[in-house]
């Protein structure tokens, strides 16, 4: 297979300055929220709140308001990323150029992960300031980052594709992502949940992926991290599965 | 003959909704050339551009670019393949120089700074390099494009309506850069609505007309071939007819007699000559005139003769 690096570079530095140039946009804004979450939930709030599984409750919610940042961000930026070349007519050169899918998965999708890894960072570095937590497994949190960075991002530029207007690119990340993720087990641990609600909420994948996360983190999880780390590859590979048939077909790229 | 950089063989794009764009399309273009596609709104140009650059999945057909099937050696082709769309569509936030840079790595190109400034420099962009793009005005803007399209060194170009919404000042400066890469070996297809564009730069002109190619020539032999001369000869005192004596010359009375209108020839000046000795038989037969105006069709007029002479037979 053909793989065109220094295409790839292309895109993925021009993603990259794109996010710099609107930096408050696409860094503090998340981060000042997520530092608010901080401070209400796990200073004032997280005080006065017994321990979950062992953990303060402060720390408790890091990973889950990680995960709320990251896939809200990630998917938004990637869908953002392959939304406006499209609706500015700007995609006519990615689209004559000698460029096949990997190049642009690689540029787009590794900038908008790329860029799910430094808002996690800073937001890590954020959460000192607030709640006293340490990480368990380091390799495996920064792994499983970047592992549900990558699929959302994948999944961004899906949707991306897929919207005709501003308002259906926001719908997704807005009325489903953020929702799911609150359901998700990020200000609580759905074992807690009374019965047939802890079952219900195991049909939230997002609940999967905080339970992840926080497994990383903490050594503690709802589910087994294998089952975690399966299903977020499950969904990696059917993202890139369908942009592969999305490129080969044209389909919302090419009249 | 000039080997064929591109073939296009039966090339035909249906849009969902039923349109034909293109029907069973067949065009050469050869290296080196300047070629001018022209036609009126919607006739297929900009389908048929895009099917070539990759924006446009064919219906049928088949198109072949440097002797690679475009369809299998995508890759190999549309590195060598620049593309200036009609639309000003660019990242109007990002700067000039950022915006080439990218086209350049884009095609797989090694960065070469001094090559952008090349580029630049003979664009007239240079001083411009750090703007950003959306405060250059609509000619700089385009001129962006054309940097942006020349960043990877392409060897066929495809310039869609290059001097769209253009003054007439920075036309004549275009047709020159254009003039200046055919000078630099590279193929040219350009699609403009200003015949006048055709006239002036190009080698060979295809008429399109409703997704077919109507006509495909040597500009020269189009305009010799199809070209006439009119004159319009203001007479000092009416006719009641055309006289005996003029009846070997393809006239026309109007005006009340007044008016005597001449339309003949062919674009290689038979037209003129017959004019003159129109004038000469007028004199002999003491026919007087007060004016006489003559006009060799030019290439518009070819034009829209030939697309009506289509629509009449459609």
């Amino acid at each position: 297979m053909h793989f065109n690096l220094r295409s790839a570079y292309a895109i993925y530095r021009r993603e990259m300055a794109r996010a710099f140039r609107t930096a408050f946009q696409s860094i503090l804004s998340p981060v000042l929220t997520t530092s608010l979450y901080f401070v209400v939930f796990g200073s004032v709030i997280g005080a006065r709140m017994e321990p979950v599984g062992g953990v303060p409750y402060g720390a408790f919610i890091i990973p889950g308001l990680l995960m709320l940042t990251l896939l809200g961000e990630t998917t938004s930026n990637a869908s953002f990323g392959i939304y406006m070349p499209r609706f500015t007519g700007t995609i006519y050169e990615l689209l004559s150029a000698p460029v096949g899918v990997a190049e642009t998965l690689t540029g787009f999708v590794g900038a908008a992960a790329t860029k799910g890894l430094i808002l996690a960072a800073i937001i890590l570095g954020t959460a000192t300031f607030f709640v006293d937590y340490q990480i368990a497994h380091p390799l495996l949190a920064a792994l499983y980052i970047m592992l549900v960075a990558s699929s959302f991002a994948l999944f961004g530029f899906i949707l991306g594709i897929w919207a005709d207007s501003f308002e259906k690119l926001g719908i997704i990340p807005m009325l489903i992502l953020t929702p799911l993720t609150f359901l998700g087990g990020t200000f609580y641990s759905i074992r807690d949940l009374p019965a047939p609600w802890d079952a219900v909420a195991l049909a939230n994948p997002i609940a999967f992926l905080v339970s992840g996360l926080r497994y990383s983190f903490y050594g503690v999880s709802d589910v087994p991290i294998a089952v975690s780390l399966g299903l977020t590859l499950g969904f990696l590979t059917v993202c890139v599965i369908i942009i592969s048939v999305i490129f080969r077909t044209g389909w919302r790229l090419r009249e | 003959m000039s080997e064929t950089i591109l073939s296009i063989r039966g090339l035909t794009k249906t849009y969902r909704g039923g349109t034909r764009a293109l029907d069973s399309v067949d065009l050469d273009i050869r290296k080196g050339e300047i070629f001018a596609l022209l036609g009126p709104n919607g006739a297929g140009k900009t389908t048929l551009i895009g099917a070539v650059c990759g924006l446009v999945r064919p219906t049928g057909g088949t198109i072949t670019a440097f002797g690679q099937d475009l369809a299998k050696d995508w890759r190999r082709a549309r590195a060598r393949i620049g593309l200036v769309p009609q639309e000003l569509a660019t990242d109007m936030f990002e700067t000039v120089w950022r915006a080439v840079a990218y086209s350049q790595g884009l095609f797989g190109k090694p960065s070469d700074p001094a090559r952008l400034e090349e580029i630049l420099k003979s664009l007239s962009l240079w001083d411009k390099k750090d703007a950003q793009i959306r405060a250059l005005s609509g000619g700089m803007k385009r001129r962006v494009l054309i940097a942006k399209a020349l960043a990877h060194e392409p060897e066929l170009l495809f310039l869609d309506e290059p001097t769209a919404g253009v003054d007439v000042e920075l036309r004549k400066d275009m047709w020159e850069q254009i003039g200046a890469l055919k000078q630099r070996g590279v193929t040219i297809i350009l699609t403009t609505h200003y015949i006048e564009e055709a006239e002036e730069m190009a080698d060979r002109v295809g008429i399109i007309q409703r997704g077919r190619i109507r006509m495909v020539d040597e500009k020269r032999a189009m305009m010799e071939r199809l070209g006439t001369t009119e004159a319009v000869i203001d007479l000092a005192a009416p006719l009641d007819a055309i006289p005996e004596a003029l009846a070997g010359f393809a006239l026309e009375l109007s005006g009340g007699g007044t008016r005597l209108t001449y339309r003949g020839g062919n674009g290689q000046g038979k037209g003129r000559a017959q004019v003159a000795e129109l004038t000469q038989v007028l004199t002999r037969a003491g026919i007087g005139f007060t004016s006489l105006d003559i006009h060799d069709s030019s290439l518009e007029d070819i034009f829209v003769g030939l697309l009506g002479k289509h629509e009449e037979a459609a």
